[in-house]
């Protein structure tokens, strides 16, 4: 045990693991493409349909029940059927993990805007502002914070499983992961997994900073 | 991509059999996960300053990506069943714990005081009055973390105890769909019917909530 730690540690700081194009300042930067431009495209598309939900109130029965589907849907398979059935190309890695954040944020985006007061909605509504100008300058504004709350958790559930690029003959971090278990490389294997967790603890920790800077004049109880 | 019809009556032993291996490893790492979940969260709920850190410690577990988590675990579990029953339960523990300990705050303090007026011992009222009052909130958590399991039970099959994950595994080497959708439907499937049995466990167990239907709609929408 003490032995592999010994092992892992030189893996991690030795410096012809990091340069290259197989070192890990590349895998890194390539499992970040991947976890942001997915995050990205999936608070494209779920913030809009979570912010029409939420202000309709049309729809929330999908709202609380995409939650539930997409915990349930295994992303492992999602991206082997994706990469059956559309060959070799990016494209089964991004599917799955947009798949995997969509409901997340959808479902958070509704919950924040759920849970604004009813009373605030007509304060505004009665002193003159319409629906377009209550939904941008009261009910979003309120929402943000749980909404921050759901891209948070979509990001660290996409950086986590951004490995399964590496599945599917792609980079990034999962690159040690599956190859150390093909070469039955511990090592290897540990040093992936570790700098996927950290890398996801990181992520989570900038976007908790960012939230923090972004209502700082809030009270307490807004964050 | 054309799915096989052909292949499903084939396979219908070995469908079943994947479905067994998948709920016996994601069963068990639920039940593990409430075993240290619920005294975890009476000692966050009771002791104050232990709060923020069990709360802290069980987030931090869920960062730690999944297939990550199986292969740290190698070193010390090996390629068992134990491993992939370690790394759900670790997973589990993030909501059930969260869900506990709301669910215990969310008890009215008058009838915890009205308990212990009555001279019933604090452990008694724990288990009597305060949990069951709670069990709305952790069945929500329970849920949750079933879901999550059966879902994440697949990852497990890089370590080889993937349950129907093996239908992935299967179908991806041989560059043949129809296992794959096979595997996903029925990981879907298999989600959906428990957290249907679920629902009905927690109806079972708490009668006191059948009043009316407005009654549970404002308990129910407490509890999510």
């Amino acid at each position: 045990m003490l032995e592999l730690l010994k092992n892992l540690a030189s893996w991690l700081t030795s410096a012809a693991q990091w340069s290259g194009p197989e070192g890990i300042a590349t895998r890194v930067l390539e499992h970040l493409e991947y976890s942001l431009l997915a995050t990205l495209a999936a608070a494209v598309i779920a913030l809009p349909i979570g912010l029409l939900i939420g202000h309709t109130g049309r729809g929330a029965f999908l709202a609380v029940n995409l939650s539930s589907f997409g915990r349930a849907l295994p992303t492992v398979g999602l991206v082997t059927l994706v990469f059956l059935a559309g060959g070799l190309s990016v494209w089964p890695v991004y599917v799955s993990l947009v798949a995997l954040a969509v409901p997340v944020i959808i479902t958070n985006t509704y919950a924040g805007m759920a849970a604004v007061d009813p009373e605030v909605k007509d304060a505004a509504k009665g002193v003159g502002l319409r629906g377009r100008q209550v939904l941008w300058q009261v009910e979003l504004p309120l929402a943000l914070p749980l909404i921050m709350t759901g891209v948070r958790l979509a990001t660290v559930q996409v950086v986590a499983t951004a490995t399964i690029a590496a599945y599917v003959s792609f980079g990034g971090l999962g690159r040690y992961v599956f190859d150390g278990l093909a070469q039955r490389d511990l090592v290897q294997v540990l040093g992936g997994a570790v700098l996927v967790a950290v890398l996801a603890v990181v992520a989570d920790l900038a976007l908790g900073g960012l939230t923090r800077l972004l209502f700082r004049g809030r009270p307490a109880a807004a964050r | 991509m054309t799915i096989e019809w052909g292949w499903f009556p084939d396979h219908a032993d070995e469908m079943a059999r994947l479905t067994a291996d998948h709920l016996a490893t994601a069963v068990p790492a639920v039940l593990l996960g409430l075993l240290i979940a619920l005294p975890l969260a009476v000692l966050a709920h009771r002791v104050r300053p232990l709060r923020g850190f069990v709360l802290g410690a069980s987030n931090i577990l869920y960062t730690i990506p999944s297939l990550a988590f199986f292969v740290l675990l190698l070193p010390v579990t090996g390629l068992t069943r134990t491993t992939a029953i370690v790394g759900l339960t670790a997973y589990t523990l993030v909501v059930l714990v969260r869900n506990t300990v709301e669910g215990l705050d969310a008890v009215p303090a008058k009838a915890r005081e009205a308990s212990q007026a009555m001279g019933t011992r604090p452990l008694r009222t724990l288990l009597t009055v305060e949990l069951p009052l709670a069990l709305p909130v952790i069945m929500a958590g329970v849920r949750v973390a079933t879901v999550m399991s059966i879902s994440l039970v697949s990852v497990a099959s890089y370590i080889g105890y993937g349950g129907l994950g093996q239908l992935f595994t299967d179908g991806f080497q041989r560059n043949y769909p129809t296992p794959v959708i096979a595997g996903v439907a029925l990981t879907l499937l298999l989600a959906l019917v428990a957290d249907a049995l679920l629902v009905t466990v927690q109806w079972l167990c708490t009668p006191w909530l059948r009043g009316t239907s407005r009654q549970r709609t404002s308990l129910r929408r407490k509890a999510a």
